[in-house]
């Protein structure tokens, strides 16, 4: 430790020093959350050191199916993604966004006050990390704000991991969202390192992250080190389970929307919304109200919503999206096309939740191609 | 006990309502009224524009959208008509002077009373509709030597639905201004016309070449009106529909209102017909 560490600077921390990260970051007041095992599947939850999470686990993931199984080596990052996203954490499924109380005829609207959790997020996959800035733009940096996701995304403390171990549901790589692309909008970036000495590279991408890996034990990189970690992102290029060809997807599937072809997925699909409810960037929400019983107060929520259910698109005379294949067509189409008219960016990362979490197995990378194979061909009226 | 919201309009959270004062039910037929409200804070200020709407909240029951139909330069008193077609709106239909209601806006687009300027224009709304348009009136008539002729074609089901039906006697026995009325079902004493209010685009006093409409009601009817007034050879790009959508928070955050990429909370109610239309003619976007 000759020199001072700026931001961006490659160095490496030995596995033994894990718990010492974690003691700094908790240090800043942090709560950790991070990968836990929990029945049967790797969930996010808080995490208080090291000891917590899925060492020596991997998942087996395909199209409706996951499960665990236990790794030959001791690796803490030898997993994919799981079920949970972090949307959990910075857009919680439900919260209260005011109170009111009846006086009368009258009735006084009250604050919720609510201090907004300064939580670290440990293990952000780099497709999550995609995830979370697709969320910043739609619920941070557009016209109106949600301010709570704001809050807690301003507060948030961010440690990347890159992805050594994809899952069979798996594209980053076709989107350029990962294995190892971690672009912007973290604190710290970690590559863990099997091969010989158990070890990562960390870096820092903010001067919070800075702050902590000034205080940890840290040493140079060597030419090893780089090897070893490209080596480890070949590998995990090669056995990417999935990859789609975003090439035109807004255009092909914009002049589909008549194809009878989502008729088909329709037949298939039990528009249970599963894969709205797993996908990391899906934010639609409806408000619910909750009433006392003498009704006199009262409290609004907003909680996650599907675009898969009837009641969602509904107005007076019926709902918009009436028949399956509208919903079907509307999830998909917003994913990978009108999402870059509304925001500049694909909805989608490549993450392979809404694949495998689907119990149907309905992989959108294999419908956008047979969209595409259809272009041209079979495009009749849907009725 | 908490205080309550502050009601200072900088930095207010767009999901938190603005209490209003009921200051007035007017009953305007058997299932629509009107409701005048005034902001609990005399220094609020009412702006908006003719065309948006607000989220209307009733306690403990929901909150929905609707339109602004009062007039925009009236900085005092909210005015809102509402049709009576389920949970939200019937439980408004029980407000009294005196109770309170939230109302969350003005959120959306407007009618385009600025580019309408120096040309002809024609209205077209069936039911409810009329709401929405009535401030787009208001502002017309008050200056009424901006625009040139000026129809309001009014489509209702029958001679009982027909709203504002005091002010509508007034602005017809005025030579500025042309009001066509239908209904689908006659009774014994109508003398008007019957039929669907999209006939009447044929007939009406316009130079179709320098007219600017705007269209409002349901979507199978601003369908055939669009129709019927590009035949007359109105340019797509000089009529206007509002749509009508699921909205849940008004401000693009939610993704009820969704028509493929468009917030039509925020990127409409109010659409340059042109600017949509592919998208108005697939089913179930
Ligand atoms: C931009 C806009 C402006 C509107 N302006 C007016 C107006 O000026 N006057 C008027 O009478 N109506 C207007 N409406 C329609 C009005 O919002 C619905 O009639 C109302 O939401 C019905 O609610 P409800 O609870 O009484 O009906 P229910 O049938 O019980 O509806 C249940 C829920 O479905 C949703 N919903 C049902 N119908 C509609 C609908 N048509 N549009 C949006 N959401 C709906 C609401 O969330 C509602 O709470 C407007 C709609 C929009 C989108
Ligand atoms: S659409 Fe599917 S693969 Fe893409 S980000 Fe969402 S869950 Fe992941
Ligand atoms: S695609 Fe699969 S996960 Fe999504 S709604 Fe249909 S059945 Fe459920
Ligand atoms: S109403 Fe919520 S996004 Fe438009």
């Amino acid at each position: 430790m000759t020199r001072t560490l700026r931001i961006g600077d490659q160095v490496v921390l030995d596995r033994e020093r894990l718990a010492g990260l974690f003691e700094a970051i908790r240090k800043l007041g942090y709560v950790v959350h991070g990968p836990i095992l929990s029945d049967g599947a790797i969930v996010l939850g808080p995490i208080e050191s090291d000891r917590d999470l899925p060492i020596g686990w991997r998942d087996r993931q395909d199209a409706g199916t996951y499960r665990l199984e236990r790794r030959e080596d001791d690796a803490v990052f030898g997993y994919a993604v799981g079920p949970h996203s972090w949307k959990r954490l910075l857009f919680p499924p439900k919260r209260s966004l005011w109170r009111a109380e009846r006086e009368g005829a009258r009735f006084h609207l009250l604050p919720i006050v609510e201090d907004t959790p300064k939580l670290a997020l440990f293990g952000v996959r780099p497709c999550e990390m995609a995830a979370i800035r697709v969320q910043d733009r739609v619920l941070a940096n557009g016209q109106y704000q949600d301010s709570n996701y704001a809050s807690r995304r301003r507060q948030a403390f961010v440690v990347v991991a890159d992805c050594h171990e994809p899952g069979g549901g798996c594209f980053c790589a076709s989107l350029g969202t990962g294995p190892t692309e971690q672009g912007e909008g973290w604190d710290l970036a970690m590559t863990e390192i099997l091969q010989g000495r158990h070890r990562f590279l960390v870096r820092a991408g903010s001067s919070k992250g800075l702050d902590v890996l000034r205080a940890l034990p840290w040493t140079e990189t060597s030419p090893a080190d780089l090897q070893a970690a490209e080596r480890q992102r070949q590998r995990a290029l090669r056995r990417m389970g999935r990859r789609m060809n975003p090439e035109g997807a807004k255009e092909l599937l914009y002049q589909a929307a008549s194809d009878n072809h989502w008729d088909e997925i329709a037949q298939r699909c039990l528009m249970c919304g599963n894969c709205t409810m797993a996908c990391p960037t899906c934010f639609c929400v409806t408000v619910v109200d909750r009433t006392s019983l003498d009704g006199s107060q009262t409290e609004r929520e907003r909680v996650w919503d599907s675009c898969f259910s009837l009641e969602f698109s509904y107005i007076h005379g019926g709902s918009v999206r009436f028949s399956p294949y509208a919903r079907y067509r509307h999830w998909m189409t917003h994913k990978l096309a009108s999402w870059q008219d509304q925001f500049g960016t694909m909805g989608c990362v490549g993450c392979g939740r809404c694949i495998v979490w689907c119990p149907v197995g309905i992989d959108i990378t294999e419908e956008l191609e047979t969209f595409r194979s259809r272009v041209g061909g079979n495009r009749e009226a849907v009725r | 006990m908490a205080t309550s919201i502050e009601l200072t309009q900088a930095a207010r959270d767009p999901m938190i309502p603005v209490p209003y004062v009921v200051e007035r039910f007017l009953r305007e037929t058997n299932d629509t009224f009107s409701l005048e409200l005034e902001p609990f804070d005399p220094t609020y200020e009412l702006a908006f524009r003719p065309g948006q709407f607000n989220m209307l909240y009733v306690f403990g029951v929901g909150e929905v959208p609707i339109s602004i139909s009062g007039d925009a330069t009236d900085t005092k008193r909210l005015v809102h008509t509402t049709r009576e077609v389920g949970v939200v709106t019937r439980a408004m239909r029980n407000l009294k002077a005196g109770h309170t209601i939230g109302a969350r806006g003005p959120f959306g687009t407007s009618w385009p009373m600025e580019e309408a300027k120096g040309h002809d224009v024609v209205l077209v709304a069936g039911g409810i509709g009329l709401a929405p348009l009535r401030p787009a009136l208001y502002w017309i008539l008050r200056n009424r030597d901006e625009y040139g002729k000026v129809v309001l074609l009014y489509g209702t089901r029958s001679p009982e639905d027909i709203l504002y039906s005091k002010e509508l006697a007034k602005w017809r026995s005025q030579f500025d201004l042309e009001v066509h009325i239908t209904v689908d079902r006659a009774t014994t004493e109508w003398r008007g016309n019957v039929g669907v209010v999209t006939k009447l685009v044929g007939r009406a006093p316009f130079d179709p070449t320098d007219t600017v409409a705007m269209v409002c009601g349901p979507e199978i009817m601003m369908r055939f009106a669009v129709e019927e007034l590009t035949k007359r050879g109105v340019a797509e790009a000089n009529i206007y529909v509002s749509m009508e959508r699921n909205m849940k928070c008004g401000v693009g955050l939610c993704g009820h209102c969704q028509l493929r990429g468009e917030f039509v909370c925020k990127d409409g109610p109010v659409y340059r017909y042109d600017l949509i239309e592919p998208l108005f003619v697939e089913r179930e976007l």
